[in-house]
């Protein structure tokens, strides 16, 4: 059994008195030592499913309508209040996107690492200070002693999204989940956030939940790969496989947009059209008003998970006529 | 040899701010500090580098929206960034400016004809409506969308549809420079490589010349000639577009081509 198991986890969102499915039959899990890359572009339900491991769907907007979360044999989705709040921070943590607006701003970071650990485990505040410091060096923040005492707007973007990652490591969680953690930095500073997150898995064995639009990105840090369009999985294998052998046109498309550095082309092969909204019901396929392999069936029949090749499955009715 | 459409001489662009609200130590920001660089007729210069290393302060500074510290701008010989606003009006129409946020840079109070009229008579270019809306109907078009969007108001509309707009109004007034800061990177990558051939495509059929700002290295070398690589308010290397992927002198532009994750295919690095 793998640490975190994810099956048929459907989200919906209530607008104008119509519940909408923003995340349908969404499956896949993580084991210890593990990177799972989820990637799509904007609305795909990335995040929603990430929030949704968390618990951090409240309300009545946005809500799980079926499906089940499974953490270490523990069914997440009926988890009390108080067993969720022993859990999250603690054995699965998360870092958010936005370095900047993800810690409060009026506390000193320190206060706001303690704050974390005192609430899990039992320490004086000079333990758990000492402990703060030592995270911090481990995120390698210079002078983490004199740094601890530091407030957000102190640091740079890449500082703070290291004591993110350091506030998420300070109960030494079993599972990470990080949504886009370095998009809003630079290359540089991404480079080193990946390599220290990749350098902490392998010191304590984290599985890790990665989600990006970033293909670049996926592929050099995750062991696996699902791909994400309009709530569905369309595409999942491993990382090395999925690149080599893709049988989704819609990961072809992604991978044919972005410009890469290391070769010249004339013209990018774009993915035609735009990603759906919510509001537009779509028959069939979610792809097939984009799609180049489109035929009645695709625009009729939702395509069924298949097992393309041994570990690699696909979400299309003509997977492997993708042209390589 | 010929001459250069924009010649920037050692343009430099110092914010003075105050280190705390109280105790004013004023603190010198030199954002940017003595950059040079020429544009053809008919070419793109990319400047590429990370956040603060000053790229969009040179753009703002080439439109008059920062001031110039010391340096000279010559656009076809004439210096002017030592023009008062009045005198600079006139170049306005020809060095015009696309921004990075599609949501903040339409006013969502104005329909889609109205923002792109609007510059059309201000400069002159049209004097009745029905011409106008002649010219934004074939500009619309030319872009990718149908000419009936222009009663529509920006709401109705996507990121990638919205930066289209945001580029029909630049072209529309057929400028000799457009600068271009950031232009695709709020856009999701299926939509951004449309929009990405789109520039490309109006480029070349209109032989614009173009200041292209990003940070985003596989962005840049899909639409340049050639690259500037910035540093802390300094260009730190400069050349053709091939030399600076293929063969980068300086340490900082290996360090960011290096930086860049890429999607392996196979064994092999794609």
């Amino acid at each position: 059994m793998a640490l975190l198991e994810v099956q048929d986890l459907e989200i919906a969102v209530r607008t104008k008195g119509k519940l909408l499915p923003v995340v349908q039959g969404v499956s896949f899990d993580v084991d210890d030592n593990e990177t799972l890359g989820i990637v799509g572009e904007s609305g795909c339900g990335k995040s929603l499913t990430a929030l949704a491991i968390m618990g951090l769907l409240g309300g009545t907007t946005v809500r799980i309508t079926g499906g089940n979360i499974r953490f270490d044999g523990m069914d997440l989705l009926t988890l009390s209040d108080g067993e969720r709040r022993s859990i999250m921070g603690n054995r699965m943590a998360m870092i958010f996107q936005e370095p900047m607006t993800s810690l409060n701003p009026v506390y000193r970071i320190g206060d706001q690492i303690i704050e974390n650990i005192r609430q899990h485990q039992k320490m004086t505040n000079a333990q758990a200070r000492d402990r703060a410091v030592e995270l911090l060096s481990l995120v390698r923040i210079p002078n983490p002693s004199e740094r601890v005492d530091s407030f957000p707007h102190q640091m740079s973007g890449g500082q703070r999204q290291r004591v993110m990652i350091a506030m998420a490591l300070s109960c030494d969680p079993k599972l990470l989940i990080a949504d886009e953690p370095t998009t809003a930095l630079d290359v540089t500073v991404q480079k080193e956030v990946l390599d220290l997150m990749a350098d902490l898995q392998t010191r304590m064995g984290t599985a890790i939940v990665l989600i990006s639009h970033d293909l670049g990105v996926i592929s050099e840090t995750c062991d696996k790969v699902a791909v994400m369009y309009r709530g569905r999985v369309v595409e999942a294998a491993a990382t090395e496989n999925l690149f080599t052998e893709l049988a989704h046109p819609y990961t072809r498309g992604l991978l044919n947009s972005i410009p890469v550095v290391d070769s010249d082309v004339d013209w990018l092969e774009a993915i035609p059209g735009r990603v759906p909204t919510l509001e537009e019901e779509l028959t069939g396929c979610a792809f097939h008003p984009r799609c180049a392999l489109v035929t009645k069936l695709c625009a009729t029949t939702v395509p069924q998970e298949i097992e393309y090749k041994p570990g690699h499955s696909v979400r299309c009715h003509f997977s492997g006529k993708v042209a390589p | 040899m010929t001459e250069p459409l924009l010649r920037v001489i050692d343009l430099k662009t110092h914010f003075r701010i105050k280190a705390s609200w109280m105790f004013g130590e004023k603190q010198l920001i030199k954002a940017v500090d003595g950059v040079s660089f020429d544009i053809a007729p008919g070419e793109v210069l990319s400047l590429v580098g990370e956040s603060g290393c000053g790229k969009s302060t040179v753009g703002r500074t080439l439109t008059h929206l920062d001031q110039a510290t010391s340096g000279r701008a010559l656009f076809e010989g004439q210096d002017f960034l030592v023009m008062s606003p009045i005198e600079f009006r006139p170049l306005r129409r020809e060095i015009q400016m696309i921004f990075q946020d599609p949501f903040a840079s339409l006013n969502p109070r104005l329909k889609i004809e109205q923002t792109l009229g609007e510059p059309l008579f201000i400069h002159g270019l049209c004097k009745t409506w029905d011409e106008a809306r002649a010219k934004i109907a074939v500009m619309l078009e030319t872009v990718g969308m149908d000419p009936l969007v222009m009663k529509r108001h920006p709401h109705e509309f996507s990121g990638g549809q919205r930066q289209r707009i945001g580029i029909a109004r630049v072209m529309i007034l057929k400028p000799k420079l457009v600068i271009a800061d950031e232009a695709v990177s709020a856009l999701d990558v299926s939509i951004q490589a449309q929009v990405l051939n789109l520039l490309k495509k109006l480029q070349q059929d209109s032989g614009v010349s173009m200041l292209f700002i990003s940070h985003d290295l596989g962005v840049v070398r899909h639409i340049s000639d050639q690259v500037a690589v910035m540093h802390e308010g300094k260009i730190v290397e400069i050349g053709r577009k091939r030399q600076i992927f293929e063969a980068p002198q300086h340490e900082y532009t290996r360090k960011l081509l290096e930086s860049i994750p890429r999607v392996k295919i196979g064994k092999e690095v794609a």
